[in-house]
């Protein structure tokens, strides 16, 4: 049982970092709905804000090095053109876009799918970072800024669709040509 | 947008006793705006002309999509940098920021959806 570096580095992109986000998200988005001052004591809003300050920063490290590894190493790997001629007669030596783009039947995961893909991506660790640098700011106070807070909820949970996007749409475009 | 100075600020917010100035989230809240609006705009412009698209293709294999996503994450983080100088002790309406930065992210989106942007492609 073995991996190619292919397989390695979309499994560290898809799985690896994407379930590490998932797990932020989930994490980052219970404390900051359940930071309210009624419901957690001051120890407990010192303890609470430690923890989101590590969910929230660790969902957007993941987020960017989501976006730095799908770009800059799966990507190639998938657009890549190793005949010079793959657009016009596709053989097994060319990336999977050539796969998707040589049948009319699937060349819409390429032309819609991945062109979405490719570029949504980039706005979740914008947003997630927005996110993690206001929790870090406020600390502890963030307890009182609960309008503050709503808002951080909104960018959290958009961050989050932006990125399940580019996830679902990533794993139907494997599916249908994987990056080998 | 323009702030006013913390020290000055009243209402709720003060109830939590030392206010810290709204300024420093502000700012990274309209930077990530900027991001996400620039990368929107190179992808709209990459599709509608072949200069503006070899001039973005920094890496042969990469393609078009490094230029189009490292000037915007620049964009991003200079942004940043200006406006948390300009803004770290100022306390700008939050109401105004979130509406700006939703504006500009959904612009962002908007450009970066395919059936949008395809509608620019060139010959």
């Amino acid at each position: 049982m073995s991996f190619t570096s292919r397989e390695f580095w979309t499994i560290v992109h898809g799985m690896g970092l994407g379930a590490a986000f998932l797990l932020a998200f989930a994490g980052g988005l219970a404390g900051l709905w359940s930071l309210r001052p009624g419901l957690v004591t001051d120890a407990g809003v010192v303890e609470r804000a430690k923890r989101l300050k590590i969910g929230t920063w660790t969902m957007a490290v993941a987020a960017w090095l989501t976006v730095l590894t799908g770009s800059f190493i799966v990507y190639p790997w998938y657009r890549a053109d190793t005949t010079g001629a793959c657009e016009e007669s596709f053989t097994e030596a060319c990336g999977a876009k050539y796969a998707l783009l040589a049948d009319s039947a699937t060349a819409q995961w390429h032309e819609f799918g991945m062109e979405w893909k490719e570029h949504i991506a980039w706005i979740a660790p914008l947003l997630a970072t927005a996110v993690a640098v206001a929790v870090s700011y406020y600390g502890v106070k963030l307890v009182r800024e609960q309008g503050i807070k709503k808002v951080l909820i909104i960018a959290f949970c958009a961050a989050f669709a932006i990125a399940g996007i580019a996830g679902a749409l990533g794993a139907f475009i494997t599916k249908a040509a994987p990056v080998i | 947008m323009t702030g006013t100075d913390a020290s000055a600020g009243t209402g709720s917010r003060d109830v939590a006793g030392a206010q810290k100035p709204f300024g420093p989230v502000a700012a990274v809240f309209i930077a990530a705006g900027i991001g996400s609006l620039v990368l929107g705009i190179l992808t709209m412009a990459a599709e509608a002309s072949a200069s503006i698209k070899s001039m973005l293709e920094w890496s042969k294999a990469v393609g078009p999509l490094m230029g189009k996503t490292l000037v915007s994450s620049a964009a991003f983080f200079i942004s940043w940098g200006v406006l948390h100088a300009a803004w770290k002790s100022k306390d700008p309406e939050p109401r105004k920021v979130w509406i700006w930065t939703s504006v500009l992210v959904l612009l962002g989106l908007l450009g970066t959806f395919p059936i949008f942007f395809q509608l620019f492609a060139g010959e």
